[in-house]
């Protein structure tokens, strides 16, 4: 049934369809309002799941490893600092091979404080081994979350799916939300792991020497879930008539620039593309939508044989520049011609991505040979 | 214990054996010894060994030498003076 | 003759063993100990959840086990509130009659998960948390916690600490939580007797027990349960229960061993003059007055 929903609402309306049975979350703005509804569906019976209200994301990290290594199906969500502080359980929850899905309000990190959208929170997280997801839509979001828990259970890996602040969780769109019995059918009960139980006593999480080989299994894994990711969307379209495939090209073909991005500024890019091939330019946009692990074959697919890539980063690692961009100059290395990256850093802390700011990076890229490096767009005079 | 290979490890960390193989009886410099003839039973010994080295046995109790560490807490707690410490190996 | 006397032998605490031997425990190990009584207490139907510390340790390392229970390693902050999210996969499963067992030492409860023991107790979470106090961070080599004690040498009080131990008790207690105890490895039959206590009442339970360490507090092994025994005869570690917050049960009398006793045995007071051991006894005198008008105002 279509709705008019923010992302948020699309996020709480996600997890009631996909039957999580313990929830631990702690607010923080913008995804305060995810954990409210979930809450209040709890509350009123529409989800059957134990809602633990945390003292902290740390505690709420740390609630879902626990309910998820006794077996239940879990969900979380918080933003920035709230990412931020569950860091060091990130790489708990991937390391104990947990099927977690959170969603992850895209929000900048402080200092200095800001609450608005910058993608940087959760790309500074992709070391911790959390399959990550980038949206664009509210419609997205929601199925991505029922995807999500396919592909957590198939790999006993978490997922993260992640949305810009305010630009997605409090704007409104057109969402469909398919039947529950849809859902079900695409989406089973949690197939039995070897989790916590009294009939099968075993130490979870052992001390180790032999390390190494348990981050082998887990590189093994993502090395499988690009597959996975995609057979899950197929399976998805199948089911529901709409995918998103793992990254979305957009007049690629035949384009002679490239701007490579995450998230809703992808949309914006689309625009300035409409009107510049107009124009007699061929600009293509190529969304990345899955970043962990990074569809480096895909990507080079689209990229080879363009003239030049231009990556905007709605982020920023300082020290290397934008994090979008290393992952992909990283990609490009094995292809044989040398295509220039441009990359550029725009839209931190919520700042206003327009049209007129992706023309300028498109006249930049026309007035230079080579990358010029770092770019930042949009700064005070 | 034979030398694990890769497909023998789970995905994590989980436990696959006890600590039983584990023989810290080599641990100890000294040894408790037991006097059955002034041992009364009560118990106190086996309640008060930190390493489940003492077990009922026969009506009495039997010191684990495999394991036990040479603590002495059984020897000090003994009520009728039963267990005595003695260097380990001497005679 | 045999057979008689094993029907006739009373076993002065539950027989069934828990814990596997061959764990790697100091030789005298209080923990040990503490660890092996609990699970005698709850039986086969727990699940443990166990921060790095000394239990870490002695639970064994991959790819052993000492345990015959399930366990889940926890990072060091969260063993409250990883227990507290066993609990409610449990409790989504209706299987009501296994226990969740919190089982973090004095660094773990007192110092970085203090947070969220807090957390879990306010939110009256359905689990059992025993501290096992040891009164440093033993495992990591003897650094100073905030359940040190005054007087105490540790590594990171190469003198001696300077202020007085934390009173997890009293932070418990304003919680109000169901149920409250202290035990000791002196006292196994009291412990097990409140464990079971704890078993058989719903809620944030907190049990604080006493587990003295030979290698941290410089003492030859074998006075272990001497040494438990000693702390509470002199009443620095009084035994005593504390329900909904509000009453107060004192499990021992006082009694009159002077603190010299109990003081004396440990190398890790040596560096303890006259004026501290005089502020130590007058804390202990204080405390006790407190413990008597709360049992009396009950």
């Amino acid at each position: 049934m279509k709705n008019v929903i923010s992302s948020n609402q699309a996020v709480s309306y996600a997890v009631v369809s996909a039957k999580p049975q313990v929830i631990a979350a702690y607010p923080i703005t913008p995804q305060s309002s995810v954990i409210e509804m979930i809450a209040n569906f709890c509350d009123r019976g529409d989800l059957l799941a134990k809602f633990i209200p945390v003292e902290s994301e740390h505690s709420a990290m740390a609630a879902c490893i626990g309910a998820s290594a006794t077996g239940a199906r879990v969900f979380t969500a918080t933003s920035s600092q709230g990412l931020a502080l569950m860091h060091e359980l990130l790489h708990y929850a991937s390391g104990l091979r947990l099927p977690i899905v959170m969603a992850n309000v895209n929000r900048a990190l402080a200092a200095p404080f800001n609450i608005k959208a910058d993608l940087s929170d959760s790309l500074s997280q992709r070391d911790t081994g959390w399959i990550q997801f980038y949206c664009e839509t509210g419609q997205e979001v929601f199925d991505t979350i029922i995807q999500a828990y396919q592909i957590a259970e198939q790999l006993l890996l978490p997922v993260m799916v992640n949305y810009e602040g305010f630009i997605l969780s409090h704007t409104y769109e057109v969402v469909d939300i398919p039947k529950q019995e849809q859902i079900d059918s695409f989406l089973p009960l949690p197939p039995q792991r070897h989790c916590l139980d009294v009939e099968d006593p075993f130490v979870m999480g052992q001390t180790t020497d032999l390390y190494i080989n348990f981050r082998y299994k887990l590189y093994q894994a993502m090395e499988a879930a690009a597959i996975v990711c995609k057979n899950v969307d197929t399976k998805f379209q199948r089911n529901f008539d709409r995918g998103y495939e793992l990254i979305q090209p957009y007049y690629c073909d035949k384009a002679e620039i490239i701007l490579v991005t995450a998230g809703t500024i992808a949309g914006t890019c689309r625009v300035v593309s409409d009107r510049y091939r107009k124009r007699g330019l061929n600009v293509g946009v190529l969304r990345i939508r899955l970043f962990r692990p990074f569809p480096k074959d895909q990507i080079c697919q689209v990229l080879e044989g363009v003239k030049k890539v231009a990556v905007i980063d709605r982020d920023f690692s300082p020290g290397c520049g934008g994090i979008i961009a290393q992952e992909v100059k990283s990609a490009l290395q094995g292809l044989r011609a040398h295509i220039p990256v441009y990359e550029y850093i725009i839209g931190l802390g919520g700042q206003d991505v327009t049209d007129d700011m992706i023309e300028t990076i498109i006249t930049r890229i026309n007035n230079t040979k080579e990358s010029e490096g770092c770019t930042w767009i949009g700064l005070l005079g | 214990m034979k030398k694990l290979r890769m497909k023998d490890i789970p995905i994590t960390s989980n436990s696959l054996f006890t600590t039983e193989g584990n023989e810290t009886g080599d641990w100890r410099s000294q040894s408790p010894l037991l006097d059955a003839e002034k041992c009364s039973q009560c118990g106190f010994c086996w309640m008060y060994c930190p390493d489940n080295a003492i077990r009922p046995e026969k009506g009495s109790f039997m010191i684990l030498y495999k394991y036990c560490k040479g603590c002495g807490i059984c020897a000090k707690e003994c009520p009728s003076g039963a267990i005595t410490m003695v260097t380990e190996g001497s005679s | 003759m045999h057979m008689d006397r094993l029907a006739r032998m009373k076993f002065p605490i539950p027989k069934e063993e828990f814990i596997h031997p061959g764990h790697t425990g100091c030789p005298g190990c209080g923990v040990a100990l503490a660890m092996r009584y609990a699970l005698k207490a709850l039986g086969k139907k727990t699940i443990m959840v166990i921060p790095p510390g000394c239990a870490g340790v002695i639970s064994g390392t991959f790819p052993f086990s000492a345990m015959k229970i399930p366990v889940l390693k926890v990072a060091f902050e969260t063993t409250a509130i990883c227990a507290s999210g066993v609990r409610a996969t449990l409790e989504m499963m209706e299987k009501k009659d296994v226990n969740v067992l919190a089982w973090g030492g004095d660094g773990a409860t007192f110092d970085i998960g203090l947070q969220a023991l807090s957390g879990a107790a306010e939110r009256n979470d359905d689990i059992i948390y025993v501290c096992y106090d040891n009164e440093a961070y033993m495992n990591t080599g003897i650094q100073r916690s905030s359940a040190t004690p005054q007087g105490a040498w540790t590594t990171t009080t190469p003198d001696s600490k300077n202020v007085p131990k934390k009173d997890i008790v009293q932070i418990m207690a304003a919680h109000k939580i169901p149920y409250i105890a202290t035990a000791s490895v002196g006292y196994p039959m009291d412990l097990i007797k409140k464990i079971k206590k704890a078993k058989d009442t719903s809620g944030t339970r907190f049990i604080l027990i006493f587990t003295p360490c030979p290698t941290g507090w410089r003492y030859s092994p074998e006075l272990t349960i001497r040494m438990a025994k000693l702390a509470t005869e002199t009443g620095i570690f009084p035994l005593y229960e504390i329900e909904n917050g509000e009453r107060y049960c004192l499990n021992r009398a006082r009694s009159k061993r002077p603190l010299e006793e109990y003081i004396s045995l440990q190398g890790r007071f040596r560096n303890l003059d006259e004026q501290g051991l005089q502020q130590i006894k007058e804390r202990v005198k204080n405390n006790w007055e407190y413990l008597i008008r709360m049992t009396g105002e009950a």
